[in-house]
């Protein structure tokens, strides 16, 4: 008796079950605890911000998919969610609602759709817009509200410099570290872990973003390799500067809770697409990160190099694909 | 810590739901079809001829080869035809179709089920009844056995390893023979143990059969030399490779045989085989199957006559449940899909698997979104992304380079994608196209 309505493939017979969705998902959930952070210490401008964005950032997808690229738009499957999530929280909470948008549409249309959609993009596209809104509207971008909790202003926050920044100025005119870090003006480490700091939204709450990275382990989304060393890279080459000459270098703890260290290791690093697929390569890849954030910051213009250190590795991360091989069987 | 292999591997749900039915033996069906390639290597040779009178255990076709095995009647009866039959993907094979009329076994064969523990003390006389009895590997690889005990000149075995691991979800024929017939496979290894001439076997068990490895310890204390290694719960543990990995910490090079680090690899059910075969003078005519399946009435394990229609044994599990929508020859990692389920249970079947339609469609491919939960989940250390982009160009160079020859097409890779992409598919056609051009190369 031949079954013609038996159903033939070659094996295997079962799937996991996983998806693209319980993934996205999964790094929306990591990204609560963050966000709960940031509307404590920015108020409503964190919230109107993120919106903004993601908003923006799902009709762009939409409407490139649709109308110019003529496919079925697959905008729930939480990428352009993530996307959108993660820019907004690598801008000021005060930043105006038009620029958001203009860097939705970069980071999508740019950084995502011209190479093709989900998988196919070189570079992080949510670094993209962030960094062409960086370069495009310097002073906006670089007007951090001050942590003013709930009740902080979305249109008129008042602002100030955050930490990094602070250290970059004061050492260029001259002064020590260690005057800045004693100083009454600077907030402490613990505000520092907490988040209650001045700096783009989503980037302040080390812990909260802590708290997601064990989330994201614990599900199995990402892996230790690229967020471990990216950290262990910091805190060495920051150790051995600072003990070198601690009054012209913070020590490690510093950089390690300062600017977007903590949300790029842990969310914009470990982008899938952008991150290289082997073990070996993942370390070699946060490695990289590691040196180049550290040596903008303490060497480069800016006061805070980790989106450009994470888009220069991204472009190595083809490269890093091609030679770095996965431990083979034997 | 239980011991395990090193790297990658998936732990897909175990479902192992008939592993507390007692083995039942399956009446004897009315007509069999045994085909004649059973056996990787070459078809064997019909000896008897449409008309003939067969007995239950008779050689009805010899081994054609070195590569090859005997194939005996698994019952009494009149040899119907000697034609080609639809086998179960739906091709045609040649095959002996026997009328069976009573159950009247060659003299020769002792059916007491009295253990004996009085081996042989000759290696080629173990040897010459392994490849009488017409003993494959009973694992699915159905390679043959007399041959993997034979080591190519100048490799010598240092240690034999007994696969009770059944890593693949659902089948539970290997524990079953474990707990029912464990006095008679601790003979069979030492009989295998003597034919390699080793002083040391490790039966290797994943730790999901708690039972059987308690018993199995139980039976091996009086053995020093036979170890019984519990194993964490991975797949796929049940392959060659990993299996040597976990049990004796050497890794067989890329292309190589496990000779190559001194160990010899056999399923306990060959185990079992061989102690029948060599203390019991019975060929290889029957076997244990599990059929099961989440709407089978009855999952259970079966002793089968080799040559009984798979539909008989599933209507001895309480029929073909309605919601069927793949039938599967082995486990759902590595198993078959069939189109014909009147096709005959071989030495190679170890199990029926009946899935519904939920869990058999696949759904459609998405784009790669570079996880790397694939990498992560190979146990050979391959990128299955790369080998199936690689392979989609017809890259057959790059391919060869990246190692596709040693993919073991265990499917971890498909079964952890999260866009449902079908890797092992194309790296399937990658590995045959990239062999093809290996082996042209050589000549």
């Amino acid at each position: 008796m031949i079954m013609n309505k038996l159903l033939i493939s070659p094996s295997p017979h079962v799937h996991s079950g996983d998806t693209i969705e319980k993934n996205m998902y999964g790094v929306l959930i990591a990204l609560i605890p963050a966000f709960i952070c940031s509307v404590l210490f920015f108020g409503l401008g964190a919230i109107i911000v993120t919106l903004t964005s993601v908003v923006a950032c799902l009709f762009f997808e939409y409407v490139i998919q649709k109308f110019l690229l003529k496919q079925t738009p697959t905008i729930f499957d939480g990428s352009a969610l993530i996307t959108g999530v993660l820019l907004a929280f690598n801008v000021p909470s005060n930043l105006p609602w038009w620029i958001i948008v203009i860097g939705a549409l970069v980071a999508i249309g740019i950084g995502k759709m011209s190479f093709g959609g989900l998988g196919c993009n070189i570079f992080n596209p949510a670094l993209v817009g962030r960094v062409f809104l960086l370069i495009s509207f310097p002073v906006q971008m670089t007007t951090w509200p001050l942590a003013q909790g709930f009740a902080g202003s979305y249109i008129d926050a008042q602002t100030g410099a955050t930490p990094l920044a602070l250290l970059k100025e004061a050492v260029k005119t001259g002064q020590s570290v260690s005057d800045v870090l004693s100083a009454e003006s600077f907030v402490g480490y613990k505000n520092m872990l907490l988040g209650n700091m001045g700096g783009s939204l989503g980037e302040v709450a080390a812990l909260a973003l802590l708290i997601g990275f064990a989330y994201m382990l614990f599900r199995k989304i990402i892996t230790w390799h690229i967020p471990v060393s990216i950290f262990a890279t910091v805190i060495v080459f920051t150790g051995i500067l600072h003990l070198c000459n601690p009054d012209a270098y913070a020590d490690p703890l510093f950089h390690l809770l300062s600017g977007g260290l903590m949300l790029g290791a842990i969310f914009m690093a470990t982008d899938y697409v952008t991150s290289p697929m082997s073990h070996k390569g993942m370390i070699i890849y946060g490695v990289g990160i590691g040196i180049l954030t550290v040596v903008i910051r303490i060497f480069g213009a800016y006061p805070e190099g980790m989106s450009f250190a994470i888009l220069i590795m991204n472009a190595f991360t083809p490269l890093i694909n091609r030679y770095c091989k996965p431990v083979r069987f034997a | 810590m239980l011991k395990t292999f090193k790297i990658g591997g998936v732990h897909p749900p175990e479902n192992k739901l008939s592993a507390s039915e007692n083995i039942q033996v399956l009446p004897v069906p009315e007509k069999v079809i045994i085909p004649l390639g059973q056996h990787i290597g070459a078809p064997a040779t019909p000896v008897v001829q449409k008309g003939d009178k067969v007995k239950a255990g008779q050689l009805i076709a010899q081994a054609a080869g070195f590569v090859s095995a005997n194939i005996h009647s698994s019952v009494s009866g009149t040899v119907l035809s000697i034609d080609s039959v639809t086998d179960a993907a739906g091709l045609s094979k040649p095959a002996i179709t026997i009328q069976v009329e009573g159950d009247e076994w060659i003299p020769e064969i002792d059916r007491s089920s009295k253990p004996e523990h009085q081996i042989p003390s000759s290696k080629e006389e173990i040897l010459k009844a392994i490849a009488a009895a017409g003993i494959v590997g009973m694992g699915g690889a159905t390679f043959p056995t007399q041959v993997k005990l034979t080591p190519p000149p100048g490799n010598k075995a240092e240690v034999l390893i007994i696969n009770g691991v059944e890593c693949e979800p659902y089948l539970t024929a290997d524990h079953r023979i474990l707990l029912e017939k464990g006095e008679e496979i601790l003979v069979g290894v030492q009989i295998l143990m003597k034919a390699i001439e080793v002083k040391r076997a490790i039966i290797g068990i994943e730790n999901n059969k708690k039972d059987a490895i308690a018993h199995l310890q139980q039976l091996a204390a009086k053995t020093p030399e036979i170890e019984i290694c519990p194993l964490k719960v991975r797949y796929p543990q049940g392959g060659e490779k990993q299996l040597i990995q976990a049990t004796i910490k050497r890794a067989v090079p890329s292309g190589a045989l496990p000779i190559a680090v001194g160990a010899v690899v056999q399923n306990v059910g060959t185990a079992l085989a061989v102690y029948e075969a060599v203390m019991k003078n019975k060929p290889l005519i029957e076997r244990v199957v599990t059929v099961t399946g989440k709407s089978v009435k009855k999952p259970g394990n079966f002793l089968c006559r080799i040559g009984t229609p798979i539909s008989q044994v599933i209507e001895a599990a309480g029929g073909l449940p309605e919601d069927t929508a793949k039938v599967i020859g082995g486990g759902p990692m590595m198993g078959r899909a069939m189109v014909n389920i009147d096709s005959p249970v071989m030495k190679g079947t170890s199990g029926i698997l009946l899935i519904n339609e939920r869990e058999a469609s696949r759904k459609p491919m998405r784009n790669c979104i570079r996880c790397s939960k694939c990498v992560s989940a190979c146990p050979m250390g391959l990128e299955p992304y790369l080998l199936m982009k690689l392979s989609q160009f017809n890259l057959l160079e790059r391919l060869e380079e990246e190692k596709v020859m040693d993919c073991i097409e265990c499917g971890s890779c498909s079964f952890t994608c999260p866009s449902d992409r079908p890797l092992l598919d194309y790296i399937r056609l990658g590995k045959a196209r990239t062999g093809a051009m290996i082996r042209s190369r050589k000549k």
